[in-house]
């Protein structure tokens, strides 16, 4: 319950966000908040995983593109050539598939997005769970490595093969109904309830995650990244949590991917790449590792601009300023910048008030 | 925790009040363009992104179009498509463009066709890969030649040189994998087999395992190798260090003479098909496209310094083909569309455009004129 | 496969090794002072590479290189006295982010300064087609340059750390920051020093490789992920190990392009690398102990 009030007031700012918009003629810029919070999803899963469990992971971009991939493939690659094979009976008498038609008026027989969602997030833990129980016996650079060198076989598969559409990746992907009247589609019309759908999933992962964080487990958690031995000492199997928060994490990141395929109605190899795995990992750094909320906001914030194009060609370069300033300056993430005491530096303010406020 | 909170909403409204809407302009008309400046396909971007902003600039001291100044907005999409996806609902909705140009490759393209489809926006393309206007929407034109013409030219000097097993080789980008699917759709028509297909990095640093493996294969009598990438010249090199001779065909991605430069002695003998750009001096004086490629290769190479590139000459040709549109149809999406459909003998860089409802590309085989590399400069190719 | 094909596929893999072994090199040195990767290694690479080829206009391509690697030496040492240096015992991952934040920015000003095209330093001996005989197959001979500055690196360093005052107190950092400084060790130009060094290395590596893979702004990722897997691969701290590690993976790649498409190169050798590294989680030539030690 009290988790529930904490997030409250981020679920008013979420429909004063709209009512802003919407009263001063703006709402284009729910489009970026939308993808923003897609991005955010996997950020503070990332979190959870890298702050709470102490394990690094440069390879969430990798599960983005699973979900996104799997979701957008199977949704839109037509399975009429096959429809005698025995499998492709098999989930059509299960009611995963239906007749479709793409853009030009042709015939498909693909997935529902429902049935194609739930196959991408379940092969998104599957894979989880097989490559999380040798790699989180890894430690420190050695970890980072081999998640690094997941989301590079991620990437170059998807990048070598033809079904994912090589370099040009996956185009036209249809919308996702989630509810009669209510779809994931980047139809201009579509973009107010698209918002709520992304910003909403945020909240319910959010809210998830600070429960985790105050469950049995979250305090184990927070052993693990004290302390493994003293962990184990307590009597914490803290093998199989970080292997729970590593699904987790990676759950979030195949979510994220499906969602905001079905957003951007297609999906190409840059989403796997590995600088974007660096880049959700220095977002979590610079919100602060642990803390969630710090996370969020930066992984808001940075998304935003540079989906918006904010920067122009200098947006890497101000997205490593940032890493380097807020890592410099505030070594604990944004939120631990105190406001007030850097008013006090500030110039202008007298001695008298500064004396006095001590 | 509660501090937290308040300090989070704080930075979430403070961040509200800094994007301010960018004030309208009433007389301009907006263009749009998503080229990829930076990143992966910056080579691609760099020369288009120079050109538009060069060309506006000419248009606009001339007096604009009709009266009206052109307002020219360029966003970097670093060759990410979900950047190109967001910043074409940014400029159709906040910028109210009237036509995009780019993105500069074919995976952003397809990307965000249905967006300019469903938004009514016109998009001329700077990516080659034929998908873009094959099927064709009625919004979505590209100015690059299509990558069949380009392999059908190069097949019809192999069957005149009496090649008939090939290797193609290919980039691992948008470019690449187009080429790759025409040329071994193409083959069989002319009677030639291809014995042995890869596809390359286009961060390679090497490729002398690759050429090896194709070396060995005693059947193989001529390399393709299409490629955008610069990587592509690591190609040639490794063939001739490997001692192999065999003659080494390019597509029209090989159209930069830097590629010529980074190959050395390497390049000496690769034939490929291109637009006439690189070699506009040696046309004849009545050439139709000879004035307009002298202007464009020297103002743009006065202007930057560096040698002009066939990439930059698509965005040259998607930019006076939407101006020509404009001087025709005036500041209206959907009379502008339908202008450029209706452009006839309209001389570009890539060639001489005939648009119709059926064809959004406009250009036929002729656009192409095969050339070699003789002592490091692209001459025209005419048999041996 | 005939004889003179896996000659042919040895050569190559040798040119790549050796490329991988030069930059994972640098890695290891400063990771050797401060326990840390720095993911601005392959932007080393790239300036050493490109400021060469624009020193090359004026003077002769020895001097060049020389002056090269000096200039990269000192944006080393700039590097570290901007970001590293007053920083009161950071932890590793604030390190490893401000090095996440240098690469991107190095990479950004180089391309504001050298535009997006390629470019690429002659070849040392010979041109773009020369080539020389060995065993029956055939390689270019910039890269005898290539295999040989890596040996003389990793001969050089391992004089150095195992034998010279300054280089043992170089390893004490890593092994113990605050131990070290009760040893009387300057820490503080420790970690400069190796920031110098590794800078060097990079920089000489940027241009012995240069006529071969071409020098371009953004070429530093993709050297740096490599040269990192092959750190890693060899066992963090090893500079022989880096060598050994990255011919192996050298070879991998190349005799990979005979069983499998060569798109699928990279998946297929970091996969067999993974599972390297799951058998010895410490690499090839890491040792448990010490692994078990670091902080990270």
């Amino acid at each position: 319950m009290k988790k529930i009030l904490s997030i409250l007031p981020l679920l008013v700012a979420v429909i004063g966000l709209h009512i802003l918009t919407s009263a001063t003629d703006t709402m284009y810029y729910l489009t970026q908040m939308t993808m923003s919070a897609y991005y955010s999803l996997l950020i503070i899963g990332l979190c959870a995983l890298m702050g709470y469990a102490g394990q690094i992971s440069i390879g969430h971009a990798g599960f983005f593109a699973i979900g996104g991939y799997i979701s957008a493939a199977l949704t839109t690659r037509s399975l009429i050539p096959y429809q005698d094979s025995f499998l492709v009976k098999l989930f059509d008498s299960a009611g995963f598939l239906f007749v479709g038609q793409d853009i030009y008026g042709d015939s498909l027989l693909v997935f529902t997005p429902w049935a194609a969602c739930g196959i991408a997030v379940l092969t998104a833990a599957l894979i989880a769970v097989a490559i999380g129980i040798p790699v989180l016996k890894l430690k420190g650079h050695y970890l980072a490595m081999a998640t690094l060198g997941f989301g590079i076989i991620v990437y170059r598969i998807a990048l070598a093969t033809e079904y994912f559409g090589e370099a040009d990746g996956i185009s036209e992907v249809p919308a996702f109904v989630l509810l009669p009247g209510l779809s994931v589609s980047g139809s201009f019309g579509d973009r107010v309830q698209n918002y709520y759908i992304a910003w909403g999933l945020l909240l319910i992962g959010m809210l998830l995650l600070l429960n985790l964080m105050d469950s049995r487990v979250g305090r184990a958690l927070r052993g693990i990244h004290g302390s493994d031995e003293a962990a184990d000492a307590m009597g914490v199997n803290t093998a199989r949590f970080k292997l729970q928060t590593f699904v987790l994490s990676a759950v979030f990141a195949a979510i994220a991917g499906v969602f905001l395929t079905h957003y951007n109605g297609g999906i190409g190899p840059s989403e796997a790449g590995v600088m974007k795995s660096v880049r959700y990992v220095a977002i979590v750094a610079v919100g602060g590792m642990a803390n969630l909320w710090g996370t969020l906001l930066m992984g808001i914030v940075l998304n935003f601009f540079s989906l918006r194009g904010s920067f122009g060609s200098y947006d890497d370069a101000v997205f490593g300023l940032i890493l380097i300033l807020i890592m410099l300056f505030a070594p604990n993430g944004i939120l631990s910048i105190n406001i007030r005491s850097c008013l006090r530096l500030l110039p202008g303010r007298n001695k008298a008030d500064r004396e006095g406020e001590v | 925790m509660k501090k937290l909170v308040s300090k989070f909403l704080m930075a979430v409204v403070a961040v509200t009040f800094i994007v301010v809407p960018a004030a309208a302009w009433a007389e301009n008309i907006k263009v749009g363009a998503i080229l990829a400046v930076t990143g992966g396909a910056s080579f691609l971007g760099g020369p288009e992104a120079r050109t538009l902003e060069m060309m506006v600039e000419e248009v606009n001291s001339r007096g604009g179009i009709n009266g009206n100044m052109i307002e020219l907005i360029i966003k970097d999409s670093a060759g990410s498509p979900e950047k190109a996806i967001s910043f074409a609902k940014q400029l159709i909705e906040e910028e109210n463009v009237l036509a995009i140009i780019g993105p500069s490759t074919s995976g952003e393209t397809l990307k965000i066709k249905t967006i300019c489809e469903e938004a009514k926006t016109p998009l001329l393309s700077c990516a080659a890969a034929e998908v873009i206007v094959n099927p064709v929407a009625a919004y979505v034109f590209k100015t690059p030649q299509n990558d069949s013409f380009a392999a059908q030219k190069i097949f019809m000097e192999m069957n005149k040189m009496g090649i008939s097993k090939i290797a193609v080789l290919a980039g691992n980008t948008g470019f690449g994998k187009a080429g790759k699917e025409q040329l071994l759709k193409i083959a069989p028509e002319f009677n030639i087999e291809v014995v042995e297909a890869e596809v390359y990095d286009s961060k390679s640093n090497d490729l002398s395992a690759v050429v090896a493996k194709i070396k060995a294969n005693k059947d193989v009598q001529a390399v393709v190798n299409w490629s955008i990438v610069p990587a592509q010249a690591i190609v040639a090199k490794n063939m001739r260090q490997a001692g192999w001779d065999v003659p080494l065909f390019q597509s029209h991605g090989f159209g930069n003479i830097k590629y010529v430069e980074a190959a050395g002695p390497a390049a000496e003998g690769i034939i490929f098909p291109a637009g006439r750009l690189l070699i506009a001096d040696t046309l004849a004086d009545d050439h139709p496209q000879k004035s307009l490629l002298l202007e464009y290769k020297k103002n743009y190479e006065d202007k930057y310094a560096e040698p002009v590139s066939t990439f930059g000459g698509h965005a040259y040709d998607a930019f006076s083909i939407l101006m020509a549109a404009v001087a025709e149809a005036g500041n209206d999406r959907d009379k502008v569309r339908a202008a450029i459909e209706g452009l006839q003998n309209f001389a570009g860089t890539g060639g001489i455009f005939n648009f119709s409802a059926e064809d959004h590309n406009g250009l036929d085989i002729d656009a192409f004129q095969m050339m070699i590399v003789k002592d490091a400069k692209f001459v025209s190719y005419t048999g041996k | 496969m005939t004889l003179e094909l896996s000659i042919q596929y040895l050569m190559a893999g040798i040119t790549y090794g050796s490329i991988y072994a030069i930059v994972a090199i640098g890695f290891n040195i400063i990771y050797n002072t401060t326990g840390i990767i720095n993911f601005a290694q392959g932007e080393f690479v790239m300036f050493g590479g490109m400021i060469a080829i624009t020193l090359l206009n004026f003077m002769p391509l020895p001097l060049a290189i020389f002056l090269a690697v000096a200039i990269t030496m000192l944006i080393g040492a700039l590097i570290e006295i901007c970001f590293i240096r007053w920083l009161k015992s950071p932890s590793v991952m604030r390190m490893v982010t401000i090095t996440i934040g240098i690469s991107i920015l190095c990479r950004e000003v180089a391309i504001h300064i050298w535009g997006e095209s390629i470019r690429s330093l002659p070849y040392f001996f010979g041109n773009a087609i020369s080539s020389v005989p060995v065993l029956g197959a055939r390689i270019s001979p910039q890269v005898l340059w290539v295999v040989g500055a890596s040996a003389l690196m990793m001969v050089c360093l391992g004089i150095f750390f195992k034998t010279t005052a300054v280089g043992r107190e170089m390893r004490a950092c890593a092994s113990n920051r605050k131990a070290a400084v009760l040893c009387g060790i300057n820490t503080q130009n420790m970690v400069t020093l190796s920031f110098v060094l590794s800078a060097g290395m990079g920089a000489l590596a940027g241009c012995v490789m240069s006529p071969i893979t071409y020098s371009q702004y953004d070429m530093g990722t993709g050297l740096a992920i490599k040269g990192f897997t092959v750190a890693i691969l060899g066992g963090l701290g090893s500079s022989g190990g880096a060598v050994a590690a990255g011919l192996l993976l050298g070879i991998i790649e190349a005799f990979s392009v005979s069983v499998v498409p060569l798109a699928f190169q990279d998946a297929i050798s970091i996969a067999i690398l993974l599972a390297i590294l799951f058998v010895r989680p410490q690499g090839l030539f890491g040792s448990k102990e010490a692994t078990g030690l670091k902080e990270f």
